[in-house]
Formats: C-alpha cells, structure tokens, sequence
C-alpha cells in the first residue's frame, strides 16, 4: 500500500504546473525526460493497483544525485507500471540502455553451455567471481507499492519453493527478524546479506516500509548460491564463489535459476516478463536481464592509468567499490561487471565480463612488467 | 460555520476552497470503492494478512493497535484518500527510540482524527496522561500577561524558548501534502508574514535558495530545523521533494522565527539567550495573534476545534503545541539521583541541548513542559517558570551543601 500522497484527491484540484517538482539542481535519467507536459499527460493516471506518477518519480525528485552513479530515479510499483507510464518510462529505458527502442525485442539466453571459456581467470587477481539477477513474482505489487500481506505472501511462496532445492542447491531460509545480530553479521562480513535500508534511493522509493517484515535471505549449504527476499525486487538470485571460474558461477546460476521458475510454476506463479522488456523488475535499469556479472580483481596499475576509463567503456564494463553500488574501491580492488542489463542475453553479458576481465588481467600484468599497454587496447564493443 | 463559509469565500481560489469543504464534514471514504479489483483485493488480503507486526514495538500505536481495531479502520479513508496505513507507517518502521516513548502514528489531514479516532483516541490519551478527547475540552489562552516570576536568574539559566506550531484549514498535513499544497502552505504563511511590523518585521529565506553558509550559520544559532535524516521522519513521508517549499522566516532581531513545512505547516518559535521567559512568552503571543489575524484578512484560519486545541500532524502536539524550554546549567542536581523524581513531579521532560534527538552534554540541559494538551498555554508556560525557579533553587542549595526536597506532584488537569 502507498506512503507519502499517492492517493491525495486534492492535489488534482491544483494545475500541473503548480504540482510539477523543481528538477533544476537535478541530474538523473528522470529529470532530464520529464517535461512539465508529460507530467501534465501522466499526473491522472494510476496503475489498476493504484500507482501513480508521483510515485514513479519520488525517488528521483528526493535524490538529485549519486556521486558515483548516475541514476535512474524513478521505480515502477507493479508491472502495469512500465505500460501506463510508458511515456516517460520508455525514453528513460532508451537513455539508460543506450538507445534500446520501443520496439525492441530483448533475448533470454540461460543456457550455460553458449559461453565459451570463463574458467581461467587468474585467481591471484580474479578475488571472487559473482553472478546476480532479480525476478518479480506475476499478480504482485513491485517493493515500493506492496502491502505487507502481498510481501509476505512472496516470502511463503519463496520458502515453500526453495526448500525443495537440492543437492548443490539444498539450503536454508533466514528470516531477517529471526535472525540474531551475530549471524546477520557474519552474513553481512561475507558480503551476501543485503544493506538494511539506510541509501536514501531506497529509502525514498518506499521499499523499506515495515523493515524486516517479510524479508529474508536463503542460501545454499555450500554459500554459493543465494536469494534474497524482498529487498529492492521480490527476489535477487545470486551465484558466487571466491575466484576466477565464472564458468562454474553461471552454470550454478542458470541451474538454479531454471529450477527456481519451475518451482514457482508448479505453485501456480510465473515470474514478469515479455518479450519487449524481459524480466520485470522495479528499478528500469535492471530490466532485460537484470543480470549483474562481475568479478572483484585487484588492478592498481590499471587502475590508475589514464585510459582506464575508457578501456571500461569500450569493453562495457562498469567498477564499483567492493561494497556495491553507493561504494568506492578500497586498495586497488575493484568491482568490475557489465553495464549492461538490456538488450543482449545473459550469456553475452557474461561473455563480456570474462573476456573483459581477462583482458583487464593480462593488462595489469603488463604495468606491473613496466610494459605498456597501448597494443592491447581493445575496440568499442 | 457560516462565517467560517464566507471568510473562505472571501479570500481563497476556487480549488482550495473544494477542498476545504470536505474539512470538518466528518464523511469517511473507501479506498477504490468503485472497483471490482478492490473488492478482489480486501478478499485476498484480508486485514489480518496487512497486520503489522508490533512485537518488537515500543511506541504509543504499538501499545493500542490490536487486530480488531485495524480490521475496522484498514479499508476506510478521509475525504482526501488518507488511510490508517499511512498514519501508522512511521511507528511500524520505528520499533522504539532511545530516549522518548515515541507516538507511532501521524495525521495527513485535520480528518485523520475523526476518521480514525478508534486508534488516535486511546493513543492521545495514553500520550497526553489520560486526556480523554471523548469527553474533555482544551482551553486556549495566550494572555502573556497573567505570567508572574517570569525572569530567570541568568548564572543558571543561559537561554529561553517558547514554540508552537499551526497547520492551515484545507491543506493537507506534511505526510500527506501534495507538492503545489506545500508551496501554497509557504505562500500564505509567507504572505502573512509580510504583514508583520515593528520588532516583528523580518523576511524569509527558502531552503532551496539558502546559501549553504546561511544555512550552516542558521544552524549554529539554534534557529534551522534539521535537514530530515531523523526516520521517524522520513518515514512518515515528511521530507518528500525536500527542500521544495521549505523555509525560515525571522525577523530582523533574530528572536522571533518561523519554521514552514517542516515537520508542521508552520512552527513559531520566540527565543532569547538569557532568561527572560516573561518577555518571551509576551512576543511569542502578540507574533501569534498577529499571524492569525493576518491569515484570516486573506480568508484562512488554522486548524482547531475545541476537543483537540490545535490540530498538528503529531498527536503529541495536540492542544497547545506548546514546547516552553530553557538551556539551564545544573552541575550538581543533575548528578543528584532524585533529578528525574523531581522533574517528573514537576512535570518536566529534561533533553540534550541538540533537541529531541540528543543526549545532554556537559551540565547544560534542555528543561521543558512535559505536557501540550489539557492546559492552557498560560498554565504551561507558568508551570515551566515554576519549575525551573525551583531546580534553580536546588542547584543553589546543592552549592551550599543544603539538602534538597523533592516536591510534591503537580495535578494533571483542571476538572
């Protein structure tokens, strides 16, 4: 159910103009698309949930910049949101997923046999190797617009689902308000719990009410294989295992993953997607693949070259902190993994994390020789 | 209500004036009363699938929200679609504060206290020390002069505060309001303001425009309202689209302000360093007199009724919204055990010199009414003037070596 003013009558009673937020210190994806006509057009509509286009946008207006990151700022409340509010969602999906159309199609590819090598990075760089996702359960409002029931009702389905698991998969279910603080710890230290809610990205989008009603995380025995429960989707599927093997990251990845859709069939539940936009999740810059493949990889030299950047980009590739996205790197460790989520199928995608990253590997090798590293510089991907 | 109809014809655009018709007319909504997907919704999720849960809770919601009560107010709404989810939100979010027993819930409009007055009733009672809304009235008094003893001794007592705050009829409540209902909140306040002369006369400055060293200079004086990273607060939903319509006025001696759209419409603030209560008191009710005149010339009024005194988006603000404060430097009494007995006696709240969020630093202390609602604002601010005369009274005995009594308890209401 909504926070804020979602369902406010009165404000229809004042023009658009009057009710259009100050985006002029802003500098997101929504408040260079939002004009004060869209916003004329869209500020009646609403979701059949109730979703409304302040709600869209409330993240966006509340947090007028990331230090890092350029961000979206705007959400969707459920998956009705993305077609509502299409005139202002499909030009940020375009800005955001380079230049990716209306009438684009997006390609699911999970078949861990089409990617080719990604067992031999170089484990005295290549620290751990990490595959993620997220998936959104059909019939459901999306984090910022769930009520507790329907949140609760996706963590029973997602327990009843992932008990099944077995084998390399089989594990357990930690329900965050069960769990004691030494073990939410721990699961923090190892780096597969997520953030309590203190981004005020999140904060600001609603996806925090009622913290930690409903959310949990399973992991499997060996803790290489992890869901999170209604965080900032329904569900975030992660593989990781410390190391280079990507390849055996996304084989358990995509096993997993196609078990866990079958899972949810067999109780009567598919997952959001179509074929224009893929997996449905709340954040738009995670449609498509929603997948996240990277690795962290200790390149100081690289790093700290001139052309970093732009060997990044030409290879779509984007760094982080080891903390995650609203982090920086610490001692030469980096977080790098595509930038791209829509678009190119899952296979591509980590197709152009291991092939990047071994690149970035042979390059480090080369600073760290005192060679240069001009003839490797790789072409625009 | 006649005359209350025709000032409202008098000064305000069409719109709001809809708006305001819906205020005191007592009608309760429905959510998506008109569709089958709601009717499909309450049978999926019936009430008891939404209910919180409150067992790790420690605020005043927490302590009277059963499911029987939340099955009844779930699905209801005020006529501007405010619902019971909403009001509770906050306290759900926030199990417990560690140094006050916090409320849990707000309003997002004057309605909010009809429409759900199952939950807020028992909640203002538990709050307000058993004030009863269902049978008591509020009295209303800014008659400064009725204040004796007003003038504190300055070794002890280092400054001197008195605040309220108002909401404007017809506009929603922060956790509610829209954006274009915020900025016409500024724009009347801030006409109004305008108005004001003499030791009065001052000017506003907008959060959004405020260079940051005004801001940070605003700060250091005691005079700026927090930027909102407090989670009750934000998650009410108060700092939605902050700055946005966010402000301070003052005038030009410094000692008269006013917060807009923070966490009320508006809150007036009369302060001083030294310990003039007296003469704080009497520019805090001749500021508040004028402001109200001066929005009722344009067809406004503030929101009140004779159960709740002035209605905030708080329930602990309700009656006099009255905070009556000193910084006062107590050394020895503060280490004294009997400190706390006797405050509460006195019926005092004690904070740290940062506001309601901090702990006390060194032996300066925030001392201020423990009450708002139930007693004037005359009695309360007397009652401060009392009490701090007597913790003066005892800080100077402990300095002399003299014992200190504890005094006996204050009666809580006029019947």
């Amino acid at each position: 159910m909504p926070f804020g003013n979602t369902h406010n009558q009165l404000k229809l009673n004042y023009s658009s103009d009057q009710e259009f937020p100050d985006l002029s210190k802003h500098n997101n994806h929504m408040a260079k698309i939002l004009t004060p006509e869209m916003y004329a057009s869209l500020r009646d509509k609403e979701t059949p949930s109730g979703f409304t286009v302040d709600d869209v946008i409330q993240t966006g207006v509340d947090n007028p910049g990331h230090p890092f990151i350029m961000t979206v700022g705007c959400v969707a409340g459920d998956e009705e949101t993305y077609e509502v509010f299409k005139e202002l969602l499909d030009p940020v999906i375009e800005d955001r997923h380079g230049g990716y159309k209306p009438s684009d199609k997006h390609k699911t590819d999970i078949n861990p046999e089409n990617l080719q090598g990604g067992d031999d990075l170089d484990p005295n760089y290549v620290l751990s190797s990490r595959v993620r996702t997220g998936r959104s359960v059909r019939g459901f409002c999306l984090p910022p617009h769930c009520s507790r029931g329907e949140r609760r009702a996706i963590e029973d389905l997602s327990i009843q689902s992932l008990d099944i698991l077995d084998g390399d998969l089989k594990g357990t279910y930690y329900a965050l308000k069960n769990m004691t603080d030494d073990e939410q710890q721990q699961l923090i230290d190892d780096h597969f719990l997520f953030d309590k809610p203190v981004s005020p990205l999140l904060l600001a989008s609603g996806m925090a009410r009622d913290w930690p009603d409903g959310r949990g995380i399973w992991h499997n025995d060996n803790k290489t294989f992890l869901v999170w429960v209604n965080e900032e989707d329904h569900l975030r599927v992660i593989s990781m295992q410390k190391g280079g093997n990507m390849k055996e990251v996304f084989n358990r990845f995509c096993t997993g993953l196609t078990k866990i859709e079958s899972l949810f069939k067999d109780r009567g539940h598919e997952f959001m997607w179509n074929e224009h936009l893929g997996y449905v999740l709340t954040c738009p810059s995670n449609l498509g693949t929603g997948l996240r493949a990277g690795v962290h990889v200790k390149i100081p030299n690289v790093s700290k070259h001139e052309q970093f950047g732009e060997v990044l980009k030409r290879l779509r590739l984007q760094k982080r902190g080891t903390g995650g996205v609203d982090t920086a790197a610490v001692g030469g460790v980096f977080d790098i993994s595509n930038a791209d989520r829509l678009g190119f199928s899952e296979v591509e995608l980590v197709q152009m994390v291991v092939d990047g990253v071994r690149l970035l590997v042979d390059m480090e090798k080369r600073l760290e020789a005192g060679q240069a590293i001009d003839d490797l510089m790789p072409e625009q991907k | 209500m006649a005359t209350q109809f025709t000032r409202m014809l008098a000064g305000r655009n069409t719109a709001v004036m809809l708006a305001s018709l819906g205020a005191g007319t007592l009608a309760t909504g429905y959510l998506f009363s008109d569709s089958t997907a709601a009717a499909e919704r309450r049978m999926l999720y019936p009430p008891s699938a939404d209910f919180p849960d409150l067992r790790k809770h420690n605020n005043c919601m927490a302590a009277s929200l059963t499911p029987a009560i939340y099955a009844r107010l779930r699905d209801k709404a005020t006529p501007s679609s405010w619902t019971l989810d909403q009001c509770i939100q906050t306290g759900v979010d926030n199990p417990g504060h560690p140094f006050i027993k916090t409320v849990g819930m707000v309003a997002g409009d004057e309605e909010t206290y009809e429409v759900f007055s199952e939950i807020f009733d028992p909640v203002i009672k538990d709050r307000h020390h058993g004030y009863d809304p269902r049978t008591m009235k509020h009295p209303t008094d800014l008659d400064s002069s009725k204040i004796t003893s007003g003038v504190f001794d300055e070794r002890y007592v280092l400054s001197s505060r008195v605040r309220t705050g108002r909401s404007i009829r017809g506009l929603s409540l922060p956790p509610a309001c829209s954006r274009a209902e915020r900025r016409e909140v500024e724009r009347v306040a801030v006409m109004a303001l305008s108005g004001l002369q003499g030791d009065l006369a001052g000017r506003y400055y907008s959060l959004g425009e405020m260079t940051e060293r005004e801001q940070q200079q605003l700060i250091d004086e005691h005079f700026l309202f927090d930027k909102p990273v407090s989670p009750l607060l934000t998650s009410a939903g108060m700092a939605r689209d902050w700055p946005d319509a966010r402000g301070i006025w003052h005038n030009n001696q410094k000692n008269f302000l006013i917060w807009i759209n923070e966490e009320d419409h508006t809150r007036i603030i009369s302060m001083e360093k030294g310990g003039n209560m007296k003469r704080v008191f009497e520019r805090f009710c001749r500021g508040l007199k004028q402001v109200e005149q001066l929005i009722q010339e344009r067809g406004w009024e503030f929101m009140w009724n004779e159960r709740l005194g002035y209605i905030l988006t708080c329930p602990s603000n309700l009656g006099t919204g009255l905070r009556a404060g000193v910084h006062v430097r107590l050394p020895n009494l503060s280490k004294d055990p009997r400190f706390s007995k006797i405050l509460e006696n006195l019926r005092l709240q004690k904070r740290g010199t940062g506001g309601v969020d901090t702990a006390a630093t060194g032996d300066t202390f925030d001392i201020s009414n423990n009450d708002r609602l139930g007693k004037s604002e005359v009695e309360l601010v007397q009652l401060v003037v009392d009490g701090v005369n007597y913790l003066i009274d005892c800080e100077k005995r402990l300095e002399r070596g003299q014992d200190i009594k504890i005094p006996s308890p204050i009666a809580q209401f006029r019947r």
